[in-house]
């Protein structure tokens, strides 16, 4: 308020005026939010739109490679075979779901580091590892009480994605060693330390392949469907208790900024190197979870090599999800429905179910080059969302964290 | 079997010995393992050496190695000649192979170049797409066209080195090792000396540091900042699409899904490891290679008594991860990052006159 | 130096420049002309438009009104490589020097010397190099790595790169800015060799003392307008002073009077170092008590970003102490300081006092979101932030649609509003403002002196650090000069005239041979407390 002079006065504002103030702001603040995440979500929308245009182009095309006449409808058979492979009955929705559920949390992994200005290609190894501690522990505790095995087993992996997620995540604030290069590096250690653990001490003694113990009773249980794990509750749970973290936490608040802004974080009081070291710790950990949810709900044991693609997939469900745990949540079922409904559609049109990491890939130059979805939808918002990004190519040059 | 008083020497001179009684059989080894790591080094170094991260390395490769394959057997498919009595056995559908390998590789880095320099997405988004894009679509495209049993087209030979100069002493089983490779193996030697002397003794090469390390100092003397970017990041893909030739023309004879299994991300660690100079990066990949071909040596002649214990003690697996451990420790260590381009990763804005 | 009076063409003449960018006329109808074999002193304060003028003669910028005619040719200047085709060569303040490369790539660089079509002929290029640091007097290694070199040694390649263009007009800006006083002894050698040569110089600098040793003619440059062209034997340093700042200082608002009470901020004897590790704050003391404003005036560079820094925690001290309400801080976190009832509004706004993407509320308790009303334990309280927002944005009269809005939807004169209203709130015992008004329409400036003197008759304790030289003059009760990293003088406010203050920032309060200046001069004591 300023008094007669125009000077600023200390007097407080009146009550009535100030509620309709804050109710104002209230209305403010909803129509913000609501702009705000059309923004967001319309560009990945459009990249995936025109994902799927080119991939009809992509399955046409490879028509032409095997020499067959060229059906114009195969497309569209390939696509709704998917979809209804995916989403069409009850056990499709559970198997989307269940295919959904690691890359959620994966997806969350990579997601929390975009935040921080981090970027987690270690969510690979990171799933790996937790996988590895999980079905350790399952295995040893395989005929323990339900409860005590699954708590200890799932708690297992958790940590164990979090100490792999701490190692570069500490080495970047001690050293400015770049997340970028030791997360990779990491993922490749990852399988060899795995494939030795479970063709050597791990082994499960009687089995012909390399495999650790079946967890027995440490096993997520399926409740509904042919395969619908108590894993998915996780997932599901994660994805509130993250945003809650995010937006309403001030662990959440120092994480953001940082990524947003590091010198304003110092400025701020933060500690920019500590909170490197954390966030990566608990993107580790929520990439263990991921794993622990594989071993213990739907597979049993870790087998070497596990084939996975866990870690890309999850890069590309937090890219499309601009890192926002909602997005990621509906970005992990979007590729989870993709990849339940991939085998219905090799069945009915013939088309290999690697046609999924095409249209992925596909998504993600989009993404990159968002120019192409902006003008071909005619879209001219400003750039919203991930400039955490500049941060994360920011620091590959520099020696400071 | 100590062989002085102080054990840990003992060991180390047995392994000298081991080292040197193996090699003869695993020269060229080590040298064709490296080879396509170091090509993609010198792929790598064209970009960082501009100031472009470049971790799409990986697919790069991958895309080349699938071009390559399918080109030569669309040449045999076509009615081209296998097989033949030219040196290295280089038939024209190989020869079409390397080609076309070199184009792909060509094409990738434009996209990588377009998106980082022009449309100035973040760098490493552009190559980790890179990456999930060429793993998906080669392999798409690996799973239809296989089923029509496409004709192989074979693989390239290694030279064979007269058996006078292999039987020299000392020296004769060095120039065998070098000398006893297949074409794209071969020409990494010519290709690394190269690329050294061009980094540092030719206008290329200078003006390439100056924009990697100070894009504005160069632009102020009046270079093109961007178009030599373009141009470095371009003629960068040739590397990698020899990278991929080599695979599947020398290696293996076909492709296979995931072939590089991260060749490109060692070749990144090399470069690094090798502090963005060619032979550095080259040293490095020999460096990284042997530790494999030391795993292979180690399983089927096992060095003898205590050493060989220890040896075989040592898991595999630990072999297998040397590479990547050891470039972590550089990274975090003493090469750091402050020997990198000091500008790499930065997108560039070109000084507009307002 | 020429005493040739035929009239031959300048070797550089810019005529009637007229430029002007979005809500200021940079350059107004200046005219400048330099001869052949002359030294010509540029002289201005920060943001005369100095910058601007060079930027249109090196091909940055295109002017609205005016010729550029060299050698009575009038030319079109498009772009850095077609100055220096044209022989134009400028040695930046901040050297365009490539430090891992030697001194010889560094020259060579854009103007290679081929041994062929591929390789360069780096023996010849030494040889060159040698060749020409011998007929300009230096000693140059052409191997040696430049980032390996001392300043002046740096300066000299830079100087190098134009020779070996064959640069006939060389645009130095603010080349003593980082030498030490040898060095600069040696670089007027060297220019003065140039200009036997018949090279033309521009020397654009602030420093009075110099610019009087070793130009030829001089122009002074005073809001975008040429105040007048002279020569060191007309004219003397007060003269200079008093055309660089003017007479009359613009007053927005009544100072009004002050009444200091006990000393809230103690510096003592600190020394700082920059990021090249540097001494650039030189044992610097001084107090500031509460109730009263002390403004550091002072050409930017001379220090004061350092000095700032090691106040308010983020900077490390290299030795000396800070002590803040009797307790030392030396060397405490920003968190600390902030604490200890600090607040800072920092010079780069987007950099360290706002995150941009984030809404106005969060900016508003960016310093305070982790305590309580804005936290209880690990949560925020989202209702408490924004109502407090909401709060601040209507007394200080940030213009926004919403309290939500990202803080880049702001324009620069409410994104600063902001700043100073989240520093500005709450107990405050130290208040550092660093730049509060760069960039401001008149009316944020306005608001925020207003507001400044409000928490000065408060009681807080204000440092206000500006190379604004009329706002130091408006607001502060004490003024203390920075040059080269030392306070050279600290005067009562009220006392302070224009021109002696210009004077003691442009020349240190020394005579030209580098004593301390005797006679009279400002009221004042060197160096410590008033």
């Amino acid at each position: 308020m300023t008094g007669p002079a125009g000077e600023p006065t200390n007097q407080p504002v009146p009550p009535a005026e100030e509620a309709e103030a804050v109710e104002a702001a209230d209305g403010a603040r909803a129509a913000s939010a609501l702009r705000r995440a059309w923004a967001l979500v319309v560009v990945p929308l459009g990249a995936v739109i025109l994902a799927m245009l080119v991939g009809s182009i992509v399955i046409l095309a490879s028509q032409v490679f095997i020499g067959v006449e060229i059906d114009p409808t195969l497309p569209l058979v390939a696509y709704w075979a998917m979809i209804s492979g995916g989403l069409g009955s009850f056990n499709g929705i559970v198997e989307t779901m269940v295919q959904a559920t690691p890359l959620v949390l994966a997806g969350l992994a990579v997601g929390v580091g975009f935040k921080a200005g981090l970027f987690n290609i270690g969510a690979q190894g990171q799933f790996l590892m937790g996988a590895l501690a999980a079905a350790y522990v399952g295995g040893q505790l395989r005929d323990q009480p339900a409860l005590v095995a699954v708590s200890l087993a799932v708690a297992a992996g958790a940590f164990g994605g979090l100490v792999y997620g701490f190692i570069p995540g500490a080495l970047k604030a001690l050293t400015g060693a770049h997340e970028v290069v030791t997360t990779i590096m990491l993922n490749f250690v990852a399988i060899s330390i795995s494939s030795y653990f479970v063709s050597g001490p791990l082994r499960a003694p009687r089995s012909p392949f390399a495999q650790t113990l079946d967890v027995g009773n440490a096993e997520l249980i399926v409740l509904f469907g042919r395969n619908g794990h108590v894993g998915i509750f996780f997932a599901l749970l994660a994805v509130p208790i993250i945003w809650w973290l995010l937006w309403r936490a001030k662990l959440g608040f120092e994480i953001r900024t940082v990524g947003a802004n590091p010198d304003a974080a110092r400025f701020a009081g933060m500690r920019p190197r500590r909170l490197i070291a954390l966030t990566m710790a608990l993107c580790g950990m929520l990439a263990g979870l991921a794993g622990s949810g594989e071993i213990l709900g739907r597979v049993g044991h870790l087998t070497a090599p596990y084939a996975t693609n866990v870690g890309f997939d999850a890069i590309t469900v937090a890219l499309l999800g601009r890192a926002n745990p909602v997005g990621i949540l509906f970005s992990a079922l979007l590729l989870g429905m993709m990849k339940a409904g991939a085998g219905q559609m090799q069945i009915q049109a013939g088309i290999p179910v690697e046609i999924v990491d095409v249209i992925q890939g596909l998504i993600l130059l989009f993404l990159a080059a968002e120019i192409i979805v902006r003008r071909l939808f005619r879209i001219r918002e400003a750039r919203v969302g991930l400039e955490e990004l500049a941060t994360v190519t920011r620091s590959y040059g520099e020696r400071s964290a | 079997m100590f062989l002085y008083d102080i054990p840990l020497l003992g060991l180390l001179f047995q392994f000298g010995g081991y080292v040197i009684s193996i090699l003869p059989t695993t020269g060229p080894i080590f040298l064709f393992a490296a080879a396509p790591i170091a090509l993609g080094s010198l792929c790598g170094l064209m970009n960082e050496r501009s100031g472009i991260v470049n971790i799409g390395i990986e697919g790069m490769m991958l895309t080349s190695a699938f071009v390559s394959a399918y080109a030569a057997s669309l040449m045999v498919a076509s009615g081209a000649t296998v097989g033949g009595d030219a040196p290295f056995g280089a038939s024209t559908p190989l020869i079409v192979g390397v080609l076309a390998a070199m184009i792909a590789g060509m094409l990738v880095s434009s996209l990588h170049a377009w998106l980082t320099i022009t449309i100035r997405t973040d760098q490493i988004i552009s190559g980790t797409i890179i990456n999930i894009t060429a793993l998906g679509l080669t392999s798409y495209l690996n799973q239809i066209l296989s089923k029509a049993s496409p004709p192989n087209a074979g693989t390239f030979q290694p030279f064979i080195v007269p058996a006078d100069i292999v039987e020299l002493p000392v020296i004769g089983w060095f120039i065998n090792a070098i000398l006893n490779q297949r074409p794209i193996t071969l020409s990494i030697i010519v290709l690394v000396i190269a690329m050294q002397i061009l980094l540092f003794r030719s206008r290329w090469g200078l003006r390439t540091r100056a924009v990697g390390e100070h894009p504005k100092a160069a632009e102020t003397v009046g270079i093109d900042v961007i178009r030599l970017r373009y141009r470095n990041v371009i003629l960068g893909g040739i590397f990698a699409g020899l990278a991929g030739a080599s695979l599947a023309l020398e290696s293996a004879g076909s492709f296979q899904n995931n072939m590089t299994v991260g060749r490109g991300f060692i070749a990144l660690a090399a470069l690094i490891f090798g502090r963005w100079t060619p032979l550095g990066a080259f040293g490095a990949a020999i460096l990284f290679t042997a530790s494999e071909a030391l795993e292979r040596s180690i399983r089927f002649v096992p060095p003898p008594g205590q050493l060989g214990e220890i040896m075989i003690g040592i898991p595999l697996q630990v072999y297998g991860a040397l590479p990547y451990l050891i470039t972590i420790v550089v990274l975090a260590g003493f090469v750091g990052r402050s020997t990198a381009p000091a500008a790499v990763g930065q997108p560039y804005e070109r000084e507009r006159r307002h | 130096m020429t005493g040739s009076e035929h009239v031959a063409a300048p070797a550089l003449e810019m005529r009637g420049i007229t430029k002007r960018y979005p809500g200021v006329l940079a350059n107004d109808r200046i005219d400048l002309d330099v001869r052949p074999g002359e030294i010509h002193g540029l002289l201005g304060e920060n943001g005369a438009g100095k910058s601007t003028l060079m930027n249109i003669l090196y091909g940055l910028a295109v002017p609205d009104e005016g010729a550029v005619l060299l050698d009575g040719q009038e030319v079109q200047i498009d772009s850095p490589a077609d100055a220096i085709r044209r022989g134009i060569s400028m040695v930046h303040q901040h050297f365009m020097l490539v430090p891992v490369l030697s001194v010889a790539d560094n020259i060579l660089l854009g103007e290679e010397t081929m041994a062929n079509a591929i390789f360069l002929d780096r023996t010849e290029a030494h040889r060159r190099i040698d060749e020409l640091a011998q007929r300009f007097g230096f000693e140059i290694d052409p191997e040696a790595p430049v980032g390996s070199l001392s300043v002046g040694s740096q300066q000299r390649v830079e100087i190098l790169k134009a020779l070996y263009r064959e640069a006939r007009i060389l645009v130095l800006d603010e080349p003593t800015a980082v030498l030490t006083p040898q060095e600069t002894k040696e670089i007027f050698a060297v220019l003065r060799r140039l200009a036997q040569e018949g090279h033309s110089i521009v020397f654009i600098s602030h420093k009075l003392y110099e610019v009087l040793e070793i130009a030829d003619r001089i122009t002074v440059i005073r809001r975008g307008r040429v105040v007048g062209t002279t020569t060191p034997a007309e004219t003397d340093e007060e003269q200079l002073a008093e055309m660089m700042v003017g007479r009359e200082v613009q007053l927005t608002v009544d100072r009004g009077e002050s009444s200091p009470g006990e000393a809230v901020l103690k510096v003592d004897n600190l020394v700082v170092r920059n990021e090249r590790g540097r001494e650039t704050v030189h044992r610097v003391s001084f107090e500031v008590r509460a109730g009263e404003i002390l403004g550091v005036a002072g050409v930017a560079g001379n220090g004061q970003d350092e000095l700032v820094g090691a106040i308010t925690g983020l900077r490390r001290v290299a030795s000396g102490t800070v002590t803040l309400g009797g307790s030392d801080v030396t060397g405490h976190s920003p968190r600390a300081m902030h604490e200890a009832g600090l607040a800072h509004v920092p010079g780069d706004r987007h950099r360290f006092g706002m995150v941009m993407s984030f809404p106005l509320t969060d900016n508003l308790v960016l310093t305070d979101y982790y305590r309580a009303p804005f936290a209880r334990g690990p949560v925020r309280d989202e209702a408490a932030v924004a109502e407090a927002a909401i709060g601040l944005i209507e007394r200080f009269d940030v213009r926004t649609p919403s309290p939500f809005a990202a803080g880049s939807t702001l324009s620069g004169g409410n994104q600063q509003k902001l700043v100073v209203a989240r520093e500005f709130s709450g107990d405050v015992r130290l208040l550092v403002l660093d730049q509060p008004t760069r960039g401001l329409d008149v009316g944020s400036i306005e608001f925020i002196h207003r507001q400044a003197l409000a928490k000065r008759d408060g009681g807080t304790a204000i440092l206000l650090v500006s190379a604004e030289l009329d706002e130091v003059l408006e607001l502060s009760d004490r003024i203390a000069v920075m040059y080269r990293g030392e306070i050279v003088a600290v005067v009562d406010g009220r006392t302070a005239v224009k021109e002696d203050i210009g004077l003691l920032m442009a020349t240190g309060g020394r005579d030209r041979d580098g004593s301390p200046a005797t006679g009279p001069g400002p009221a004042s004591t060197t160096g410590s407390v008033a």
